[in-house]
């Protein structure tokens, strides 16, 4: 059964990983995306990770998925981009020999140091019908305890990143230009 | 027989080593900067993925509350991104990743 569950989770994760690389239009790129992030989100469960696996598929299949469809609808960038043709001739050749090379290295660097893997830790705990919330519980104590001031920094982090991305996607400049006309077919809106 | 295999944490090791170089060959490859960041996000679910299977391989919650730091600073990173590419793109639509060599505005 845990054999069944990884190979479908490794297909999963590995069509999807492709169809990224090899959809030449973008909304199909970002649904493969979508395939492998919950292929990701079975091996996890398959892992006893189970709460990683639903904040894997709210944030990532929910959030940051729906974001990248909903930039591509809004920007019309929404076209096949012909892949036949190479604008850099080595380009491709050379990206594979470092994909294999990648593959190669770390691979190696994995299965020589296989031995080496056993626990020695406290051990994860395993969600039963009776303890259905023991990771939770476990992660949670892990998380409030030793990890609380990175917790309150990641606060801080996401306000950042709001505030910042506020200011990115702001149009400079045309501010005023643009902001006249919409308060003047407003006002007409208001008075009709 | 077969159902007596149970897969180790060698084989999600392995499994996300594929998939790391999956991404990075796609960030080589694609020129449309909204894919090269969907690569990127391959990218970080294996490293995810190995964080999950050294967690349970050595038994300790630690990795897994490291995969949960990673989501959150993804999440912030993609937003960020998306707003650069968003004002980069509006500026220059169908801009691929050639035409941005340049940091000009």
């Amino acid at each position: 059964m845990q054999l069944f569950v990884f190979i479908c989770g490794a297909a999963m994760i590995l069509l999807g990983a492709v169809g990224v690389i090899v959809r030449s239009h973008p909304v199909h790129a970002a649904l493969s995306l979508v395939l492998t992030l919950f292929g990701v989100a079975v091996l996890f469960v398959a892992q006893d990770a189970h709460f990683l696996a639903a904040v894997q598929v709210i944030v990532y299949g929910g959030a940051i998925v729906v974001l990248f469809l909903f930039v591509i609808m809004l920007l019309g960038v929404d076209r096949a981009e012909s892949l036949r043709i190479d604008p850099v001739k080595v380009q491709r050749p050379l990206a594979a020999i470092v994909g294999l090379g990648l593959v190669g290295l770390i691979g190696g660097a994995i299965v020589q140091s296989r031995s080496t893997l056993r626990p020695r830790g406290d051990g994860i705990a395993t969600a039963t019908q009776a303890r259905h919330d023991s990771n939770i519980k476990q992660l949670a104590n892990d998380l409030f305890s030793n990890h609380v001031f990175a917790f309150e920094i990641t606060s801080v982090l996401l306000v950042i990143a709001v505030v910042g991305t506020v200011l990115l996607a702001r149009r400079p400049g045309r501010s005023g230009a643009s902001d006249a006309p919409q308060a003047s077919t407003g006002t007409k809106a208001g008075t009709t | 027989m077969f159902a007596q295999i149970t897969p180790t944490p060698t084989w999600y090791l392995l499994l996300a080593a594929v998939l790391f170089a999956t991404g990075a060959v796609g960030v080589l490859v694609r020129r449309n900067p909204l894919v090269m960041f969907m690569c990127i996000e391959l990218m970080l679910n294996a490293v995810n993925l190995s964080f999950v299977a050294m967690a349970k391989a050595l038994g300790d919650i630690g990795g897994q509350t490291t995969v949960f730091f990673v989501l959150v600073v993804a999440a912030a990173e993609v937003v960020v991104g998306l707003g650069i590419i968003v004002s980069i793109l509006r500026k220059r639509p169908n801009a691929n990743a050639d035409d941005l060599a340049e940091l000009k505005g």
